[in-house]
């Protein structure tokens, strides 16, 4: 079994793993080869496709956790002209599960922020696996307010498990960074527009979350609380987590029926993390259609029309 | 096990609520000091043990009687019931926990929101109600406080929330989730207009509630020992893997680590809060009254 696959994928890392045997086999090019290779890569898109088709939710999850998944700074580094990373919350820390700082996309001054995984054990030690402290919400919200005082728009890009569950973390208040954040992006006077790029991880994710419109990309996930904690509430044990993931709805597709995101962005066959070049081409295309949709309003009426956007979240019914 | 100890906060997310918070008896025994008390003198006491001081849970309805004045209260958003968007089924449907929790409190939803008059001055106030599935928000209790923070808007009041609450519903997914973003937002109006919002966060108050509205009055009031966090304690043992140090997440800790404004025993809210209203409100001060004063 490829560990770079996840298990549902594994018939793909099996064609792979054929046409880069017959590659390796072929260094002399003979026709015969050229042929079956091009047989092999016509099945290998007809299998993605049809895996891909039908995914469970469960297994949408897993995908949003993808060890080869694009992350912010993959983004930001693929999508951007520049970007210049900044640090601290002025008060306490800097935390690495977010980065931020001004960018340039497509030549417009932006200004990002998005949560950070690491890839390798050194790395996601470093970041906390995407879980920010405190800190991290309070850089973030510094950074909105840089760009509110610049006027530039504001990209961020959500990617956690959740607000770290730590001693420390409580002891500076994660509660009131997550709330403060949310009652800022509120009424923040520049254009907001969200990525779900990977796992939105509960309060940890709404935090940079809160704005005029919401992208998710295909195969991220969206949600209260992780599949694992809501199985273990619910049944005790973590290891129903795929049935709590069917009932949690937290894919794109049930989330755009809900109201609760505006755009799904379509990943390439296989997702994201088998093209990240391809996803941060469409990506960029779709934030600067949404900033160009935002980007005629006044600053009274964006926050108007942001105020009833997010009085509308709710399903409930009157008597 | 005593009727208290089963409001304990090992069941804040799993509370069915099939059980009225009501003791059968005159009589019942103070879970802290054990000292048997008369229950029609606890009720006046506004459940704080007259002995200990130890602050029992108390029901959202009952709080709220306790803090206005007698007389005419509006209901904001009564008439609003939750829906099961999502057809969420686990052991139980969400639909059956609903119906169970409003046969066993008589409420629709986990957060009742009033309008009435505190010392004779118009107030809007809400309270959560924790025997309704932990008090949990849904999209009901979002749009509850929601209205109830235009409501102050509009006509220029005063808002105070009294949380009981394991934090969002999970039952109704995302949904829930956004009812932090709504609530926020809702406060930041109020904030633009100069009207003070105060949160009274009382036993237990917990992730996305403590995430948003909680912690976002312009004062945040503790009351005595409340448990109050972002994450559960249990959460943070799974996640550190060590003891929690003693008193971790109460009022007292929050006061001392900056998180609150102060710590209010719940019989002496009714007269802070009207005293810090009126100031911030710069409004002339209240006439001296004889206070209930606590009798321990």
């Amino acid at each position: 079994m490829n560990p770079s696959y996840l298990e549902f994928e594994q018939p793909i890392a099996e064609i792979e793993a054929r046409i880069a045997e017959l590659r390796h086999a072929s260094q002399g090019s003979a026709a015969g080869i050229e042929d079956e290779i091009r047989k092999l890569r016509d099945k290998l898109s007809a299998r993605t496709e049809q895996i891909f088709a039908n995914l469970s939710a469960w297994q949408v999850s897993q995908l949003a956790r993808h060890p080869l998944r694009p992350y912010t700074l993959d983004y930001l580094a693929l999508a951007f002209n520049e970007f210049h990373e900044l640090a601290g919350d002025r008060a306490f820390a800097d935390d690495a599960a977010i980065v931020g700082g001004p960018a340039r996309l497509d030549g417009r001054a932006v200004m990002v922020i998005g949560h950070q995984k690491g890839r390798d054990t050194k790395s996601k030690v470093k970041r906390n696996f995407g879980m920010p402290r405190p800190e991290g919400y309070r850089k973030a919200l510094r950074l909105m307010q840089m760009a509110e005082r610049f006027k530039m728009p504001l990209l961020t890009f959500i990617d956690t498990p959740g607000a770290y569950p730590g001693v420390g973390a409580e002891e500076r208040g994660q509660s009131e960074a997550i709330a403060r954040n949310l009652l800022e992006m509120s009424r923040l006077k520049v254009p907001v527009v969200c990525t779900v790029i990977g796992e939105g991880g509960s309060g940890g994710a709404l935090a940079i979350g809160v704005g005029d419109r919401t992208l998710m990309l295909e195969f991220g996930t969206y949600s209260v609380i992780s599949p694992e904690g809501c199985a273990s509430i619910l049944w005790k044990t973590a290891e129903r987590a795929s049935e709590a993931a069917e009932a949690l709805g937290l894919t794109a597709p049930r989330l755009l029926e809900l109201g609760l995101v505006d755009e799904i962005v379509k990943e390439p066959p296989g997702g994201a993390h088998r093209d990240p070049p391809a996803m941060a081409a469409r990506l960029k295309e779709r934030l600067l259609a949404a900033l160009d949709g935002l980007s005629g309003l006044a600053p009274d009426a964006l926050l108007a029309q942001r105020y009833q956007r997010l009085r509308r979240y709710g399903a409930f019914r009157s008597a | 096990m005593s009727w208290l100890s089963k409001l304990m906060p090992s069941r804040i997310r799993t509370q069915g609520g099939n059980k009225r918070n009501v003791p059968e008896g005159l009589w019942v025994k103070c879970e802290r000091c054990a000292a048997a008390l008369y229950q029609p003198e606890l009720e006046r006491n506004l459940k704080v043990c007259p002995k200990c001081g130890f602050h029992m849970p108390i029901g959202a309805r009952e709080r709220l009687r306790g803090f206005f004045d007698e007389g005419e209260l509006t209901e904001i958003g009564a008439d609003l019931e939750p829906v099961d968007a999502l057809k969420f089924k686990d052991s139980k449907k969400y639909r059956d926990r609903v119906v169970a929790s409003q046969r066993a409190t008589g409420e629709k939803d986990a957060l009742v929101a009033l309008r009435g008059t505190l010392k004779g001055r118009p107030v809007v106030a809400c309270a959560f109600e924790f025997a309704f599935m932990g008090g949990s928000m849904g999209s009901v209790v979002g749009e509850r406080f929601a209205l109830a923070a235009e409501h102050a808007l509009e006509h220029g009041l005063p808002l105070v929330c009294f949380s009981a609450t394991g934090g969002a519903r999970m039952q109704e997914g995302l949904l829930s989730l956004m009812q932090m973003a709504k609530t926020s937002a809702a406060i930041a109006r109020l904030r633009e207009a100069g009207l003070p919002f105060i949160s009274v966060l009382t036993h237990p108050t917990t992730g996305g509630v403590s995430a948003s509205l909680g912690m976002l009055g312009d004062l945040n009031i503790g009351e005595p020992e409340a448990l109050i966090g972002f994450a559960g304690p249990r959460v943070i043992e799974q996640t550190v893997r060590e003891t929690l140090p003693k008193g971790f997440q109460r009022s007292e800790f929050l006061l001392e680590h900056g998180a609150i404004d102060l710590i209010v025993d719940r019989r002496e809210q009714r007269e802070k809060i009207a005293a810090l209203f009126a100031l911030l409100l710069r409004q002339p001060a209240l006439p001296a009254e004889v206070s209930a004063a606590p009798a321990a």
